[in-house]
This record gives C-alpha cells, structure tokens and sequence, in this order.
C-alpha cells in the first residue's frame, strides 16, 4: 500500500512535535542493564540514540529542534541525524507509540 | 526466539532470556533472567460463560482465593525480580473487590498493568479509581459484534450495551483500549465488523484471538472451530487490513494451529518468559499447564516467586531443549518454536514431551487436521457453558489422545 493512504496515519515531519502518550512508559530495566518502553501487551527495547531521542520527544520541541540538539551531542553529520530521528519516529508512529 | 526488527533501533520483544550482564548496585532481588510478563488470575468467578474459556475445567471457588495481602505481595515481588508487565485477569478480576489494592501495589512496584475484563459489571466510579491508583491499559471482549449472538455466546444479556459504555469511558478516561474479538466458527464472519467496531471505539489495539483449544475451548471444539477455508480467509483479509490501518490500529492475531504447519512458540517458551499465578496462588508456566497431570505446581503461599520460578520443577520440566525427543530434539527450529505447545502435545497424544501435533512433522499432525476438518464440517453441536455447574461434569471423563499416524 502506498505511503500516507491510511487513514489518520501520523507522517513524522521535521515540523511535527513528537510526544509520547501517556500510556507509554519509558523506564530503566534495572535486572537486564536496558531501557524499555513499555506499551499495551509489547514491551520495547531501544537502544541508547533512541532513548536519546525518546527522552526529548516533549510535545514542545519540533523534529528539527530535536536533530539540532542530538547532533550537539552526537559525532555525526546533521542530515544523517535527521534522516535516522525521521525513520525512527515514523516507524514508531506507524506502530502507534508517538503522536504528534 | 527471535526478535522482529523494526527500523534497526527497535525490537518488539515478545519474550526475554537475556543473561545477567553485570548489574550493580540493582537490588539483589532483580533477576535478569526473570519473566516480562505475569498473568494473574485473581479469580475464576465470572459473570460470563464462555464455551471458549483458557480457565481450566475445575474452577477454582472463592474460598481458596488468594488474600488482598497475599496479591499485594506477589506484585511487590513481581516488581522486584525484573517482571515489566502485569495483566490482571481471571475469571472477571472486577469480581475481586479489593481489585484497587491489588491495581495500587503493581502500580507502586513499577508494574505496567493491564485490566483484561468482560465490563458488564465494571462502573464509572469503580474505573475512575482504578486508573488513580494507576492502571495503564483496559482490554475488553466481545464475545461478537451482533449483541444477539454475543450475548447467546457468552450467556449474558445485555452485555453488549455495557461493554460498548466502558469501551468508550476508557477513551474518555484516557486509556489506551485493546478490544479482544475470540474468534471461532459462530462469528468468524464478523472479522470485518470487529475491525470497524474497533475504530470506531477508538481503540488503539485489536486483538483477533482465533480461540486456542485448551481448557472449556477443547471441550467445546467440535462448537468452536472453523473450516480451513475460513480459517485462511480470515487471516489473509487481516493482514491486509493491517497494512491499510498502521499507525491507526495495532491489530494483533492469534491463528488456530489445527490447521497450521508449524507450531507456535508457545508462551514464547516454557518458563521463557510468562509466568501464570491462579485464583489460589498456583504458578504456572502457562495457563493450561494443569492439564499435565504429573506436573506439580508450588504456590505463593509456600515459596517466593523468584525461587518458583528459577527452581521449581514445573518451571524446568519442559525449560530448554534438553526435555525434547525426536524430531524436534535434532530439529533446526528447536529454539525457534520449542517444540510448540505441551499442553496440546499432552491432548492430542497423550505425552507432553512430544512435538506438539500442530507441527507437521509430528506423526499425529496429518490425524488432527483430519480431525479438524470433519468437526467443522459438520453442524455445531450445542455449547457446554463454562459454569461451576458445568464443571465436574465436564471435567471427565478424560478425552482419549489420538492414534499416530503408522
């Protein structure tokens, strides 16, 4: 199926501002040395960028303020921050776990 | 087993085995070889009956319930040995009146709680305090989205109204909603309809459960199962629409495996992942595992959870793939589907230790979906309904294990 043609599907853009609803938890998991991300019946894994990127996903900063800050942070190329924050958010959004 | 990929940032876990990566300064008691998740059946009371039911034949009575102290206990051990996830279930858990307390105590030890309950009896106020004292997710069933049909199937009327009304509270409240369809051959044409009420509640999770038939289910399978026809019909139509509805509704199904070439991984491996704790404190590695009659199960009245888990000899009867004989023991997927599910080896043959007949190379496969296919051929027989009056009846006498094929 063609990108977009859900209905009310969330296209993650460098303006959108991402947040978690508050029925995901991000949360330490201690006994296994990760962070998760707990949802409904699933529990995720994020590796560190993408807590990184997670813990800034407030509501109140765009995807560009949100590449700006990481790449602040990160030893790499702008658009190669922007482009992984992209994909990230729009695979999680496809799953239901970032609106917008 | 092994993880789906998302975007290379993400893995959707089902299950967890990772071994203690040296953790320090975490509380001893953390264990990283612990389950994720804990299904608890605070009760076997219903005010539904279900021929479809996972709760084992002999329900358990009120009398032998565990304590309000007792759950609130299991929960702070439960937080405290590394489990992430708690669904509180039953029976219907809103039976239980002290269902806040216990809802309180998962809250507090960094449990994420899941309500999974039938709502004819479930209030405003009742669900408003529950999600005070910190509930994360309500999972509600419906046993079909034609209320007459619904309410014939589970022996409640009037039951769609009300689960409609809370379906909606739970959205109002904030909730996230999954919307649990059990599916079998009296409403599997409705797949479609499930798919509609489920965006229409607003419902960010659709379960399409093919009923599994163990407990009630497998009393009741010759009522129950669909033609392979359907089967497959439903299941593609699904996967379709899960790929129109990403990002809108999670759909999630559940497909009966008489008709299957490969097992489940069932539980995602016994003493893997998932522990199951009764109405009357009983861990067990799944829900039906009582139907292994050689098997005994501690409770949490005698042993911590942690202990049960790690060193019960329930829990490491069928742990691993040391327990497998042939052909799953030299088998490439071994660790992959572990031999499928013991509960429906120990059925259909008569030996938990078999490859669960669902696997085609199982030499009682080619017998089960023959099976399979002439229960669903014929007409339905009448529903044996999951009650307490039903349930020493229907407890025996025990149905006898098919013949392998020669």
């Amino acid at each position: 199926m063609a990108e977009g043609t859900s209905p009310g599907r969330l296209i993650v853009t460098q303006e959108a501002r991402p947040y978690l609803p508050a029925y995901l938890k991000l949360r330490h998991d201690a006994g296994r040395g990760r962070w998760v991300l707990l949802a409904p019946e699933r529990i995720l894994t994020p590796d560190e960028t993408a807590v990184a990127v997670l813990k800034l996903c407030d509501g109140k900063r765009s995807v560009e303020e949100i590449t700006e800050a990481l790449a602040k942070d990160y030893a790499a190329p702008i658009e190669v921050i922007r482009k992984d924050v992209l994909e990230l958010l729009q695979g999680l959004a496809d799953k239901g776990y970032i609106k917008a | 087993m092994s993880p789906t990929k998302t975007n290379g940032h993400f893995e959707t876990l089902v299950v967890d085995d990772e071994p203690t990566a040296g953790v320090s300064g975490a509380s001893p008691a953390l264990c990283a070889r612990a389950p994720v998740g804990l299904l608890a059946e605070l009760t076997h009371r219903c005010p539904l009956q279900c021929s479809y039911c996972s709760n084992p034949l002999e329900l358990e009575r009120v009398n032998q319930e565990l304590t309000t102290a007792e759950w609130v206990s299991v929960m702070d051990q439960a937080g405290a040995m590394g489990i992430l996830q708690v669904h509180l279930s039953g029976g219907e858990p809103t039976a239980r009146k002290d269902l806040e307390d216990i809802v309180s105590a998962a809250s507090k030890s960094g449990l994420y709680t899941n309500l999974i309950t039938a709502a004819v009896t479930l209030t405003r106020p009742r669900l408003e305090e529950l999600v005070k004292r910190g509930l994360d997710h309500v999972q509600i069933s419906f046993q079909d989205v034609d209320a007459e049909n619904a309410e014939r199937i589970g022996a409640y009327p009037g039951a769609t109204q009300k689960k409609l009304d809370v379906a909606r509270l739970v959205t109002e409240l904030g909730l996230p909603l999954t919307i649990n369809a059990p599916i079998h051959r009296q409403n599997i044409h409705n797949v479609p309809r499930y798919i509609e009420l489920a965006l229409k509640l607003g419902a960010q999770r659709l379960e399409v459960a093919h009923v599994q038939y163990y407990g009630w289910a497998y009393l009741n399978r010759a009522a129950l199962i669909p033609t392979y026809e359907q089967t497959v019909g439903s299941i593609e139509f699904v996967e379709r629409e899960r790929e129109r509805l990403k990002g809108v509704l999670t759909i999630d199904m559940v497909v009966p495996d008489y008709y299957a070439k490969r097992p489940k991984p069932c539980m995602g491996g016994w003493g893997k992942g998932f522990m199951n704790i009764t109405p009357a404190g009983k861990v067990l590695p799944c829900h039906a595992a009582e139907t292994i009659k050689h098997l005994s199960f501690d409770n949490v009245k005698d042993r911590k959870l942690l202990d049960i888990w790690l060193n019960s000899d329930a829990f490491n009867a069928f742990r691993g793939t040391e327990w497998m004989k042939e052909p799953c023991r030299s088998c490439a997927f071994r660790e992959i589907d572990w031999g499928g599910c013991r509960c429906q080896a120990m059925a259909i043959t008569g030996d938990a230790r078999n490859t669960d007949p669902a696997c085609a190379l199982s030499p009682y496969h080619g017998e089960m979906v023959v099976l399979a296919r002439a229960e669903a051929a014929k007409e339905p027989p009448s529903f044996v309904y999951r009650n307490p009056r039903n349930a020493p009846s229907a407890a025996k006498p025990e149905p006898r294990p098919l013949v392998p094929a020669e």
